[in-house]
């Protein structure tokens, strides 16, 4: 008996220390009683009604033993099983819940998650989220509402048409950062700062992550994954042919480029087809020729994109361009990477979802570098899930959003798509269940400086990316440093007076 | 020519040019059949020319039914089907009303009025875009395949109206005013006298929509991006776009995406032509 | 008492006229009129912004760089698909005038593209104009020209700048030139044979028949053509999307395109509006004074 406690205590310990929320326990109602005093002995406080009644009823869908309630003062005959919600869950959903929907009060109903996710570990670990979201909320049924291409391009114009005519799904991915000014948050979204509060998510969030998800003062978006973009894969089988090691700054790239130009191998690949892959290069660039704080202070009006980084790292991009492969333009960064997997092609840059995509082709001649010159920068991007304003069935989606905080939806997730979770609190075991690549990433993300990534949305709002990417785009043609770089300040300035600095 | 001497020189030159130009428009399709029919051991951008040493349908089979990561194209098929049959329909009984009125009933100002409904025709739909958005939002119809029903058949209008107009314009006065002396009213004269010769019209006219309708994207990408009611030439435009999907599924989605406007052109290819002549005005 | 009548079937007639004339009148006339107002408002967020600022939008875009750039491409692009179009349709109208045995057949296969979507043209000539790379080979049209030894022809397609948009116009000129084949058939079939007959009895040349007799005769037709290949050029989006995009330093770049992307991606209604009302305008040059011209003559006639 007393193993048997231990044993209860040490589980449910567990399930604190994972900051899981859905499961409550069973109430038996001793005699007759009310929902307020069920509510009242079990949380202290009568308020805590209707959370009750929306549990119970949740429950009883999948399992008749838990009894239907259908009003909030309805008699609890002696006897009838309830389903008493942790508290936390109780909390965010005596948050969220709106006083005029009590047909939120009866559980069921649909999950429409609206994503870009629709192809290979990406689309898996969507689906990870999926078996868990089923195992705690089995009455409701869930419809993956995924839009290809374009990395989020396609999505974002669908779902913005959707927004505005009142017609959202109840959840959808999300960039953390200023992509959300793209939805005009305030009247679109619904504000999560309560829920980061109840979830304790401010505790377990790296701080620089923190400030990112913040817009207007609030949270509008629950992380689930960090990438890196500041990543320059090389083949080793090249490396080692021609006694190379990874360069640390640009003078040992270009160094490299040139002894690799004269053996008649690409010594660096790109792609462009996409209009975004040069402006990902430009950015990490960016970052290597002005530091964290320099690259952070351009999005924020501090750093002056007239500072001579900038000019640096347009000098530098120029320079690549004379290494590159010259079908870049017909390429996007997946056909890119073949000139690595045929051993034609030397290094790229690109965020780390090459390195799912490297697995998937059975690839495993690569080695990995952050760009040169960014060694303890950590160009960061993050998708997270928000609540629309008009969601159909928010508090479905409010679960959902717990199952993306929770450490056990992160893990799930992350080890399939390829990227690390966004908490930081993992476990040594936990961590080990990463690959190699990925174990290496968390722990550059616990170590370095972390700073926002422009092209996915992280660092500026939509208008100010675009400006930026066709800025970039245009200098590949007129390699025009002093024009481009006017452009740049240009967009910094409409769009810094847009964002009311 | 025919008159003149025949060197044979020059009659063979001719054939050659003919034969040239030949090749150069049955490239593409060329590449398309053969890329399509590779098995997926086969498809290699660098051996693209080279004929396929297997027969195999996989391609069609995963360009239709989807694979790992991707949906297929056969539900965007059905889709195109839902939009363009009704919209080719609606957009033609429009045309054909407005035809007879507009060249057996002229009235002041009926010039003018075609001339303006012709002007439809020729806008750049960019410059409806925006408002046609918002307004399908407003009536509940935007991303829905009804929704796109609704703009094709509208902005069909213009050319349905013209092909019937001068259509009509060569049906005899003299039978109108028969049918008129007859007792025949303005309906009369339609369902009587218009309406039974006018299969040929139609025939003409639905062709021309439905190809253009089919063919659509711009629409098509606006209204319905939806993939639930996408139709096949947005959907076929997002798998060319995404990378894990091999270059032989794209190419057997291309082919299977064209197929039935272009069974249309190779068995009602004379309808085609009148239609193709129909919308470059009476010059 | 007759009068009446003639009213009530006056009254008929407009009735059978009134659900096209609004429905035109609306989504046409209405929406461009809307279009115009938002291209002089201040709507560049998602939010609606009808602030008027008078043609603000259009002075910042004709001071865009990438919107300069789309105006020149479109210019290369409609004066190559033109004449590209026109000449090949020309000719091979006048080849397959010339009694050739198998008209049906080559008709038929030049003029097949046209009944393709521009999006099946566009992706299938994306993979023929990739150019591949020395170190990985080349494929695509470089591919074929290495084989048939004409490699020295080889080219970076739409992948160099310097050729971009020319690219596109080779696969529109493929797409459309068998339409102006099939326009100029129709017109050289209309014309007698006596016609030529007589030029010839006064001793003039192949080619002066052709230039002094049968072109002149043409005219009207090279006329709708350029009409309808011109309005298709200036609108022409789908084949750029599916082909190659904007392209590096915006070689494949058109202000349709420009005017999707700032609309629907970058939130900027207004200035997306002002480049589809520039759009209108340059249609407008074109189109309406040949519409008036031509249901005026007919009227006449």
């Amino acid at each position: 008996m007393r193993r048997a406690v231990a044993l209860l205590f040490v589980g449910l310990l567990v399930w604190g220390l994972v900051g899981w929320a859905q499961p409550g326990k069973e109430y038996v109602a001793a005699s007759e009683t009310t929902l307020a005093a069920v509510a009242q002995e079990v949380f202290g406080d009568s308020a805590y009604a209707p959370a009750i009644m929306r549990a119970t009823n949740a429950k009883s869908l999948a399992d008749p033993a838990y009894l239907k309630i259908r009003t909030l003062d309805m008699k609890i005959p002696a006897g009838a099983k309830l389903w008493v919600p942790e508290r936390a869950w109780a909390e965010a959903f005596m948050a969220f819940w709106d006083p005029n929907r009590p047909e939120d009060l009866f559980g069921g109903g649909k999950l429409v998650v609206g994503s870009w996710w629709t192809a290979g570990g990406e689309a898996e670990g969507l689906n990870a989220l999926f078996e868990i979201y089923d195992e705690y909320y089995p009455d409701v049924q869930i419809v993956n509402a995924t839009i290809a291409g374009g990395a989020g391009f396609v999505f974002r114009a669908v779902i913005k048409p959707r927004l505005i005519a009142g017609d959202p799904p109840d959840t959808f991915q999300l960039h953390a950062g200023l992509e959300v000014e793209g939805y005009s948050p305030e009247t679109y979204l619904t504000p999560l700062d309560k829920l980061f509060e109840i979830m304790g998510w401010t505790e377990v969030l790296p701080k620089d992550l923190l400030d990112l998800l913040l817009y207007k003062d609030h949270f509008w978006g629950v992380p689930v994954n960090i990438h890196r973009a500041n990543v320059l894969w090389y083949d080793k089988a090249i490396f080692e042919k021609y006694g190379i090691t990874p360069p640390e700054n640009w003078d040992e790239f270009f160094s490299i480029c040139e002894k690799l130009k004269a053996e008649g191998v690409v010594p660096f690949v790109m792609g462009n087809a996409g209009g975004w892959e040069a402006a990902h290069l430009f950015e990490t660039i960016l970052v290597s020729t002005l530091g964290a704080e320099g690259y952070k202070g351009l999005w924020t009006g501090e750093t002056p994109w007239t500072s001579a980084g900038v000019t640096e790292a347009l000098e530098i991009l120029k320079k690549i361009l004379d290494y590159v492969n010259p079908d870049y333009a017909a390429l996007s960064w997946d056909g890119a990477g073949e000139y690595l997997i045929a051993h034609k092609g030397a290094m790229m840059i690109m965020g780390d979802w090459t390195n799912g995509w490297f697995m998937a082709k059975g690839y495993e001649d690569y080695g990995w570098a952050p760009v040169p010159g960014t060694r303890g920068i950590f160009d960061a991007l993050s998708d997270t899930f928000c609540l629309p304003k008009r969601a159909p069935n928010p508090i479905n989606a409010l679960g959902w959003l717990m199952v993306c905080g929770s450490k056990e939806g992160q893990i799930a997730f992350n080890t399939r798509k390829g990227s690390i979770p966004a908490r930081t609190d993992l476990t040594a075991e936990e961590k080990a269940l990463f690959n190699p690549y990925l174990q290496s990433c968390m722990e550059d993300f616990a170590r370095d400086a972390i700073v926002p990534s422009v092209i996915h949305g992280a660092a500026a709002i939509e208008s100010w990316v675009t400006d930026f990417k066709d800025a970039v785009n245009l200098f590949l043609a007129t390699k025009d440093v002093a024009g481009t770089q006017r452009a740049l300040v240009e967009a910094a300035e409409a769009a810094l007076a847009q964002m009311g600095k | 020519m025919t008159m003149g001497r025949r060197i044979p020189w020059q009659r063979a030159l001719l054939y050659l040019v003919l034969v040239g130009f030949a090749a150069f428009y049955l490239m593409p399709v060329y590449v398309l059949v053969v890329t399509s029919l590779k098995s997926f051991a086969e498809v290699n951008l660098y051996r693209m020319w080279d004929l396929p040493h297997s027969f195999s349908l996989e391609s069609f089979r995963k360009a239709l039914l989807g694979g790992f990561g991707f949906t297929g194209l056969a539900h965007n098929f059905v889709n195109s089907f839902y939009v363009a049959i009704p919209a080719t329909l609606a957009s033609a009984f429009l045309g054909s009303l407005n035809g007879y009125v507009l060249s057996k009933w002229r009235f002041r100002g009926s010039n003018t009025l075609f001339t303006l409904l012709l002007f439809g025709m020729f806008i750049p739909y960019q410059s409806i875009l925006i408002p046609l958005v918002q307004t399908l939002m407003k009536l509940g119809l935007y991303g829905s395949i009804p929704g796109l029903i609704l703009a094709h058949t509208v902005y069909g209008i213009p050319i349905t109206t013209l092909i019937f107009r001068n259509y009509y314009a060569t049906v005899p006065r003299e039978l109108v005013e028969a049918a008129r002396i007859d007792g025949a009213g303005v309906l009369g004269v339609y369902t009587r006298i218009m309406l039974p010769v006018s299969m040929p019209g139609f025939v003409v006219v639905m062709i021309w929509q439905f190809t253009s309708i089919w063919n659509d994207f711009l629409f098509a990408v606006t209204i319905a991006q939806n993939p639930a009611v996408q139709p096949v030439t947005v959907a076929l435009n997002n798998l060319a776009g995404s990378y894990i999907v091999e270059w032989n599924v794209q190419m057997a989605g291309s082919l299977m995406a064209a197929l039935p406007t272009l069974l249309v052109y190779i068995f009602l290819g004379r309808y085609f032509m009148r239609g193709l002549l129909a919308g470059s005005l009476k010059g | 008492m007759r009068r009446r009548w003639l009213k009530g079937e006056r009254l008929i007639t407009l009735l059978l006229l009134l659900p096209s004339v609004i429905a035109v009148a609306v989504f046409v006339y209405g929406f461009i009129g809307w279009t115009g107002y938002v291209s002089m408002s201040n709507w560049n967020q998602l939010l609606p912004d009808y602030t008027f600022v008078g043609l603000r939008n259009f002075l910042k875009l004709f001071a865009h760089p990438r919107f300069q750039i789309d105006l020149r491409n479109l210019a290369v692009f409609t004066g190559l698909f033109l004449t590209g179009s026109l000449a090949i349709g020309f000719l091979l109208a006048v080849l397959l005038d010339r009694k050739v045995r198998g008209e049906g057949f080559f008709r038929t296969i030049y003029l097949y593209p046209m009944s393709l979507s521009f999006i099946v043209t566009g992706v299938v000539w994306r993979w023929l104009m990739n150019p591949g790379s020395p170190q990985m080979g080349s494929t695509g049209i470089n591919l074929l020209l290495e084989k048939i030894g004409l490699g020295f022809l080889k080219s970076g397609w739409y992948t160099d700048p310097r050729v971009g948009i020319k690219a596109v116009a080779v696969a529109a000129i493929w797409q459309m030139s068998g339409y102006v084949m099939a326009m100029y058939l129709a017109g050289l079939r209309g014309i007698p044979e006596e016609l030529r007959e007589a030029a010839r009895v006064d001793g003039a040349s192949e080619w002066q028949v052709y230039r002094y007799v049968i072109l002149p005769l043409l005219r009207p037709i090279t006329l709708g053509a350029i009409i309808i290949l011109g309005h298709i050029s200036l609108k022409i989006y789908d084949l750029i999307v599916a082909m190659t995009g904007p392209g590096i330093g915006f070689s494949t770049d058109v202000p349709a395109y420009f005017m999707w992307e700032t609309t629907f991606h970058a939130n900027r209604f207004a200035q997306g509006a002002a480049i589809a009302i520039i759009l209108l305008l340059m249609v407008s040059l074109l189109i309406v004074p040949y519409l008036i011209f031509s249901v005026r003559r007919e009227a006449e006639v």
